[in-house]
């Protein structure tokens, strides 16, 4: 068995004075691919952004094999219209690229022939697969994922996924994704983990949906798109470890999503 | 040839035309001229307290700039919206350096040439502290071009790339009150921000990257410099507001352009 790419033990993240993320312990492997699923607010995005070292740990560690090469797609990237940037010179940032590089990364992700075009002038699905495109350009043995498919509509989003599972073919990276999208996602995982400001399950999409913590989460039967748009929950967890600040609503997990 | 006040005041427009431009550049793409501005009114603070302890204008200037920058943030830090944090701060610095300055009973110095510059004015020494500013100023531009690019896209994007972009953004908050420093004697406090954003408006509609603009930038403001003292000679108007109708006249040019 292999090292893992990174491991965090006992990660803990605390931003604004609040814990976001309680004593995560996982391992991602090479070449899995990995779903994060858990509602708004569960600390799924922030564990990302530890793992790229945005946000430091307040406890535990978070451990990146030496020399690791990671490809980072952000949640949103929003660009200042006042900025003129062509596909060519984003994907030269920070290091330039040649353009037979440039050309053959755009290919991968699905998008040839953008070089010349200015970012701002992209649709929703090819800027994102510029950004998967830059992200591809360092080789990466892992690729993170931050809600990548936000704003696209559902076929965009499936074709998006689609083109992923082809990349990791091509290159071999492990994946690691954070996702709304469950049930589009959980199909080409090969574990999921279940996060609600701690790690409420993890394993194989089958053991997860299947999990008390997942459909406590997100309601029963999730085959159903129904699960998707209409959940009612709310569950609390008895932990034998009691938060330590003594927040008393700190560890009561109440969600109210209304349709979408 | 420098012992004319005209070429010493087209060399100091000059001089700080180079700065601000590609400096102005980030201020723009950031959304920062809020922030310039209030950089630029603590350089009247800076200016009291010169003035009050007998030092040499250039470091408490500094200083003072440097001082409102900690103080956003500390204020931001505290839940106050930048928006807000920045008008308290600006104006505050505004009026308690005047105020000081006229509490000064034994300094005899006109406040007006401090709030609108006093191009004609300008000394051999003057030259060298203006040179000497741009020269760091855009030496530090050059040098974290790359990086100070990714992190103004996207921290989180420079942050996986290797880059840290909390030291980016000191880099620019330091040019930028140097910048305040060495463009108080040529334009004043009210009109550097001026400077900084209107050459980058005014070469975006001409520009498809980022380097370009900044070059383009940078003429636009030499040509306004030379151009809007020539006027302010022929004419006889003020100097400093002189240089600002000339650029916000190349603005509206290229205004024009980009409605083709």
């Amino acid at each position: 068995m292999t090292a893992p790419l990174i491991s965090t033990r006992d990660l803990t993240l605390r931003l604004g004075g609040r814990d976001v993320l309680r004593d995560v312990t996982v391992d991602i492997a090479a070449g899995e691919i990995v779903t994060i699923v858990g509602p708004n607010g569960s600390g799924k995005s922030s564990f990302l952004r530890a793992l790229i070292g945005a946000i430091d740990p307040a406890r535990g560690s978070v451990t990146r094999r030496a020399g690791l090469r990671i490809g980072y797609v952000p949640q949103k990237l929003a660009i200042d219209a006042s900025l003129p940037l062509t596909v060519q010179r984003f994907l030269s940032l920070p290091r330039r690229i040649r353009g037979a590089q440039a050309r053959a990364a755009l290919e991968r992700a699905g998008v040839p022939g953008l070089l010349t075009q200015q970012m701002v002038q992209l649709s929703g699905g090819q800027f994102q697969r510029v950004l998967l495109a830059r992200a591809l350009l360092g080789e990466p043995e892992l690729l993170l994922l931050d809600e990548a498919t936000q704003g696209l509509d559902q076929p965009g989003a499936a074709a998006f996924y689609h083109q992923i599972e082809e990349v990791r073919q091509a290159i071999g990276c492990a994946v690691v994704m954070v996702s709304h999208d469950l049930h589009v996602v959980m199909a080409a995982s090969d574990r999921v983990l279940c996060m609600n400001g701690h790690l409420c399950c993890a394993g194989t999409p089958e053991v997860v949906a299947s999990a008390p913590a997942y459909r406590a989460l997100f309601g029963t039967g999730t085959q159903g798109a129904l699960a998707l748009y209409r959940h009612e929950h709310s569950h609390s967890h008895d932990h034998a470890a009691a938060p330590e600040d003594g927040t008393a609503d700190a560890h009561q997990h109440a969600h109210e999503h209304g349709p979408h | 040839m420098l012992d004319d006040f005209l070429v010493r005041a087209a060399l100091a427009g000059l001089g700080v035309a180079v700065a601000a431009a590609p400096l102005g550049c980030f201020v723009v793409w950031r959304r920062m001229a809020y922030f310039g501005e209030a950089t630029a009114h603590a350089g009247i603070l800076g200016v009291a307290l010169a003035l009050a302890l007998s030092v040499p204008m250039m470091p408490a200037i500094l200083i003072t700039a440097l001082a409102m920058a900690a103080a956003v943030s500390l204020l931001t830090g505290r839940g106050y919206t930048m928006d807000t944090a920045l008008g308290v701060l600006a104006h505050s610095a505004l009026a308690l350096g005047l105020v000081a300055v006229s509490l000064l009973t034994n300094a005899r110095i006109d406040l007006s040439s401090f709030l609108f510059g006093d191009i004609l004015a300008v000394g051999k020494s003057d030259l060298a502290i203006i040179w000497g500013g741009a020269a760091l100023i855009v030496g530090l531009l050059v040098w974290r071009w790359s990086a100070l690019l990714a992190s103004t896209l996207n921290p989180d994007l420079a942050r996986a790339s290797g880059i840290d972009p909390r030291r980016e953004e000191w880099g620019l908050t330091l040019a930028l009150a140097l910048t305040v420093a060495v463009a108080i004697k040529v334009v004043g406090v009210l009109l550097i921000t001026a400077l900084l954003i209107i050459p980058p408006a005014a070469a975006r509609p001409l520009t498809r990257t980022p380097e370009a603009m900044a070059l383009v930038a940078t003429i636009i403001a030499a040509i306004a410099a030379i151009g809007g003292l020539g006027a302010s000679y022929q004419f006889d108007t003020p100097a400093g507001p002189s240089i600002v109708c000339l650029t916000a006249a190349m603005f509206l040019l290229t205004a024009l352009f980009r409605k083709k």
